[in-house]
């Protein structure tokens, strides 16, 4: 519990940080954003309006006492682009967002787990060796190939899959529209997972717990299943955890191409159409979910290894 | 012998390492003579005609006569002669193909993209493109994660809280997100601003590992010594522990460049990255789509077939190398 109190007031430098951080970039090195709202016909008077409204015409520190009010209120204003509220632009697209990642989080964890112990289990054979060469080239193709030719031959030729959409109900995202942006995530999740989890069980596989084991007879299957999955399984849980904040940012090339109103296709829009407001507000609330994780992520790993002190 | 002597030997017995490190030689000098100007220096020349199918398909493959639609109109010039007239009825001759002046290829080696340009050569160019951004960012990232690291670790104090408060606060915000948010602000393309984002952006893995290598090694009995015999605090920090933590530096370094090849092409893919009159493999996979449904699909065989080469090929090598200079972990 006293950890936990910790942790939390060493959020506090670090947030303050992320937000002079993103401050510095939108309101230093950004420029003027009054030209970009005024459009290309722009006469002084508007510049100077909408100078005012932002408050970009005060000196700098005020402008930062607006932006740490923003975030401390978590109102961060409308999106400049279409007028709707931030706020309101997070609550609708987190839903999506989510429909797509939680399914693709799980299945690939599972998946690359299994292929993992295999090859580890296999160690040296001519099957581990194929497969994580295939790993290796398999991760060297870019997430971008993957998908358009996923989403060509899947969806376009073969008329398996929608080529892209989001529909009305949960089951219809998830088993019609979602089904084909899974498969692609898990695709491009798979090999790095498989080499990483790999490496994972055989730290294990090398202990003497499990030459105990398999002293005292016990069946192969019980040795790998019972003793060397639980032990792997602890850095396995903190690396998927501390993955999640990364993809809910990162699935922004999924949900672009598979047209999913999620927040990763909006961090693309909102690039493209210089909506500041709403880069800001998915940076701050992006870096507050990553701290959050990361201590979960540290609590969870205590819970499930005792062995480990938190200090 | 010297620790490099040692880790060549190693590193000459593993026969995977010695053909990547090959592969890896000839991307950079491919890049290099596509910089001079001796290959692929006329890319962007329309030397096929639009979406001129690869040479071992034959040119049944996309629909004939293209040109047709574009056939010359008779127009109506009030008996006053057009200043343009002739160019313009040499452009139709040419379009429509009626001209025996028509030197466009019906069909180029691998394929030509939407303007007719020879697709091999575009190839050769987003090679140099993206192994020169890919480099030149690594490098960035790679001199600012061993310098903040050096800072930190062997400084320790109030210099140490300061590194690892920027780590902290660079490392909660997800690398893309982070990226995409620079992309944003400057507005800009060109490979100067992409080597930038991905340079300035990158640091945090190599500091966190190079700040680790120098508290172990700041206690160190050589570092005492050098201390003893008055060396500077500057002369250990780059004299005397750097090149004992270099290996480390060395493979961040390849790790990374495949890192930024990777992101670069993401960018420019985009539309964030590269500028319109340069060519990378990102730009080409941007031009994919569209010719994918016409089944257009060399362009994008072409980009795919010469990153997933480069990166595997430098994954590879960086394992190599790792193995070669650290052997406690083969």
């Amino acid at each position: 519990m006293k950890y936990v109190v910790r942790r939390l007031w060493q959020f506090v430098p670090t947030l303050a940080g992320v937000v002079l951080l993103v401050f510095f970039l939108f309101n230093w090195v950004g420029g003027d954003p009054a030209y970009i709202l005024a459009g290309k016909i722009a006469n002084p008077e508007l510049i100077e309006n909408i100078r005012r409204s932002l408050g970009v015409d005060q000196p700098y520190w005020v402008q930062l006492w607006i932006f740490v009010r923003q975030v401390a209120t978590g109102d961060f204003g409308v999106s400049w682009a279409t007028n709707e509220r931030v706020s309101q632009i997070f609550a609708t697209r987190l839903g999506p967002s989510l429909t797509v990642l939680l399914p693709l989080l799980i299945t690939s964890t599972l998946l690359a787990m299994a292929a993992a112990m295999l090859v580890a289990y296999w160690r040296g054979s001519l099957t581990d060796r194929a497969i994580m060469i295939g790993c290796t080239v398999g991760q060297s193709i870019s997430i971008l190939v993957y998908i358009l030719v996923f989403q060509y031959v899947l969806a376009y030729q073969l008329g398996w899959f929608p080529v892209q959409g989001w529909g009305g109900t949960l089951g219809e995202n998830l088993l019609r529209y979602g089904a084909l942006p899974v498969l692609v995530g898990v695709v491009v999740a798979l090999a790095p997972d498989i080499r990483l989890y790999r490496s994972f069980f055989l730290d294990e596989i090398n202990q003497d717990y499990v030459r105990t084991a398999r002293a005292k007879g016990l069946a192969e299957g019980r040795v790998m299943w019972l003793h060397v999955l639980r032990n792997a399984a602890i850095p396995i849980a903190t690396n998927v955890m501390i993955q999640i904040p990364g993809l809910l940012a990162g699935a922004f090339l999924i949900e672009r191409f598979f047209s999913i109103p999620g927040i990763g296709r909006e961090v693309i829009l909102a690039v493209e159409r210089s909506d500041f407001p709403v880069i800001k507000a998915v940076t701050i609330y992006v870096a507050i979910a990553t701290m959050i994780i990361n201590l979960a992520a540290d609590l969870l790993y205590k819970a499930l290894d005792p062995r480990v002190e938190l200090e | 012998m010297s620790l490099w002597r040692l880790a060549w030997r190693r590193f000459c017995r593993d026969r995977v390492g010695i053909v990547s490190a090959a592969i890896v030689l000839a991307y950079v000098l491919l890049a290099a003579a596509s910089a001079a100007g001796w290959v692929a220096r006329d890319w962007s020349n329309e030397v096929g005609v639009s979406y001129a199918p690869p040479g071992f398909l034959g040119r049944d493959t996309v629909q004939e006569g293209l040109g047709e639609v574009i056939k010359a109109q008779p127009r109506a010039d009030y008996g006053i002669p057009d200043p343009l007239g002739a160019e313009l009825a040499d452009i139709h001759a040419n379009v429509s193909g009626a001209s025996g002046r028509d030197t466009r290829a019906k069909t180029l080696a691998f394929g030509g993209d939407k303007w007719g340009r020879d697709v091999v050569q575009k190839a050769i160019k987003g090679t140099e493109t993206s192994l020169v951004v890919g480099l030149a960012a690594a490098v960035l990232a790679t001199f600012l994660g061993t310098l903040f690291g050096a800072a930190a670790g062997y400084r320790g104090g109030w210099v140490d809280d300061f590194f690892n408060w920027l780590y902290s606060v660079f490392t909660s915000i997800p690398y893309l997100l982070l990226v995409l948010a620079v992309a944003a602000v400057l507005d800009q393309k060109g490979i100067l601003t992409v080597i930038l984002i991905l340079g300035l952006t990158g640091w945090t893995g190599i500091f966190r590992l190079i700040r680790a290598e120098y508290l172990k090694h700041r206690v160190r009995e050589y570092v005492l010594a050098a201390d003893a015999i008055g060396a500077s605090n500057a002369r250990r920090v780059f004299v005397h522990i750097l090149p004992n933590v270099s290996h480390v530096v060395l493979v961040q370094l390849s790790l990374h460049v495949v890192l930024f090849i990777k992101s670069e092409v993401i960018l420019s893919f985009l539309g964030f990255g590269v500028g319109v009159d340069t060519v990378s493999w990102g730009s080409m996979l941007a031009e994919a789509p569209s010719e994918l449904i016409l089944g257009m699909w060399w362009q994008i065989a072409a980009a795919t077939a010469a990153m997933a080469l480069a990166v595997t090929a430098f994954s590879l090598f960086t394992d190599a190398v790792r193995d070669a200079l650290d052997p406690r972990l083969a």
